[in-house]
């Protein structure tokens, strides 16, 4: 299995190095043929715009859209999970727009006011989920078919939308590779 | 990329700034203007950071960490303990433990970027020469770092006090880079980028991302050399793309040669 890991900025290598520990090759992505032959696509943490206006003016954003749109699983954190929503509050910014869901950017305030915390994920069963949130966005609608699968103070922080699924927080930071599993097993 | 108002911070996030510097002048202005260069206009700082929705950095003086607390009371999202201000303190860095704000400092080889991790910093950036357009400082520095790192890695155990001692360097942190194989933080390019060429031949030389000061706003189209910068940061191994994106980028900065600077004008000498 070879999973892509889209690199035009932000925490590819950590991607990268969480697939490692699942015995999982990843791809480094920033041109329309590094697409071809994988099985899954990670959009990292990072800064959405950056990543955003580069899927623009390298033609990445089509490509992606249509292996979607075939069923490849796509993963979203941060930066991912923004680049994923179809809209984004008080933003036009360039983006893939395939969840039905609504998400608002530096939610939780500047980098000081970011934070850790254990987040209840009941897909990845009892155990909480160190979640790592870092000039993080929420998700301020969750519309069917997409569904939430987490939440911290009222707001969705996870959501899965069939091949699609986006975290708020950066799994790629911690050692618990339980959600980079959750993503390969929609892969089989 | 180093902005001076609201207007420049607004060209950067357009062309595709991952975050801006706030800064009153530009390293290359700061050496025309001479004088004693300190933090920022707390007015100019926040002005910036309503004007975008990417992180904002600002620059302190080394060991002035009153300018810190305030940055951080701002709500700055990273704090750059500076060379290219004047230095408050020519003894003691900032303990930048004490700080919820994650700190950038500058260096020159491994011992250095150890040091100023061991204080707490959460990221490393080369020193280069700012201001001068020239980037044979930035490439000394990172080539520097990046063959401490490799040397490391080959040294036996019993060995690494002596190299610790050496490069003055926390030994716990050098024994850390052995396991890792490179630093523990992030270690940005900074100093004297002015091209795309530059950009990428920074990020081949190992470097996680580019800080570009004087080298936007000092060139002829800030905009377009802006966004070919970032591109070359993005495709930094893609030599046709490279080619694409350097065409008709109009005059770089002018730039200044460091051999006509003295040693004690520098500003990669500042910090210990």
């Amino acid at each position: 299995m070879k999973i892509g890991v889209l690199a035009m900025q932000g925490a590819f290598r950590e991607h990268i190095t969480s697939l490692a520990s699942l015995g999982v090759e990843g791809i480094e992505v920033r041109r329309e043929r590094h697409l071809e032959g994988i099985d899954g696509l990670i959009i990292p943490g990072g800064e959405s715009t950056t990543i955003g206006k580069l899927l623009v003016e390298f033609n990445l954003l089509e490509p992606i859209r249509e292996l979607a749109a075939g069923g490849m699983p796509v993963f979203g954190t941060c930066a991912g999970m923004v680049l994923l929503a179809r809209d984004i509050i008080g933003s036009d910014q360039p983006r893939l727009g395939l969840m039905n869901v609504k998400v608002k950017r530096n939610a939780f305030g500047r980098q000081v006011d970011s934070f850790e915390v254990d987040l209840d994920i009941p897909v990845l069963g009892e155990k909480p989920f160190r979640a790592v949130f870092i000039r993080a966005p929420y998700l301020e609608e969750v519309e069917p078919p997409a569904e939430s699968l987490a939440t911290f103070m009222g707001k969705s922080v996870m959501a899965r939308q069939g091949n699609l699924l986006a975290t708020a927080f950066h799994p790629e930071l911690t050692n618990d590779l339980r959600i980079h599993r959750y993503f390969l097993e929609m892969i089989k | 990329m180093d902005v001076t108002t609201p207007e420049q911070a607004k060209i950067a996030e357009e062309a595709g700034a991952c975050a801006v510097m706030a800064l009153e002048r530009v390293p290359a202005d700061i050496r025309a203007a001479g004088g004693v260069a300190r933090m920022a206009d707390p007015t100019v700082i926040l002005r910036i950071m309503d004007a975008v929705t990417i992180p904002v950095m600002a620059k302190a003086r080394i060991g002035h960490f009153v300018e810190a607390q305030i940055l951080e009371a701002l709500g700055v999202d990273y704090i750059d303990e500076s060379e290219v201000l004047t230095p408050a303190d020519e003894e003691f860095h900032i303990n930048k433990h004490e700080f919820k704000v994650p700190f950038v400092c500058g260096a020159r080889n491994l011992g250095e970027a150890l040091r100023r991790i061991g204080e707490g910093a959460a990221m490393i950036r080369t020193k280069g020469e700012p201001g001068t357009g020239n980037v044979v400082e930035a490439v000394r520095h990172m080539r520097r770092v990046m063959s401490e790192i490799r040397r490391v890695q080959n040294l036996p155990d019993e060995e690494l006090m002596t190299f610790a001692k050496e490069i003055q360097a926390p030994y716990e942190l050098v024994k850390q880079v052995k396991e890792l194989g490179r630093l523990p933080v992030v270690n940005f390019a900074a100093g004297g980028i002015a091209t795309p060429a530059d950009a990428a031949l920074m990020m081949q030389l190992g470097a996680d991302g580019i800080f570009v000061g004087s080298g936007i706003f000092k060139s002829s189209d800030p905009m377009k050399r802006a966004r070919a910068i970032v591109a070359a940061t993005t495709h930094f191994r893609e030599p046709e793309v490279l080619a694409e994106i350097s065409k008709d980028l109009g005059e770089a900065m002018p730039g200044l040669d460091i051999a006509t600077i003295r040693k004690e004008e520098r500003m990669q000498e500042r910090g210990w």
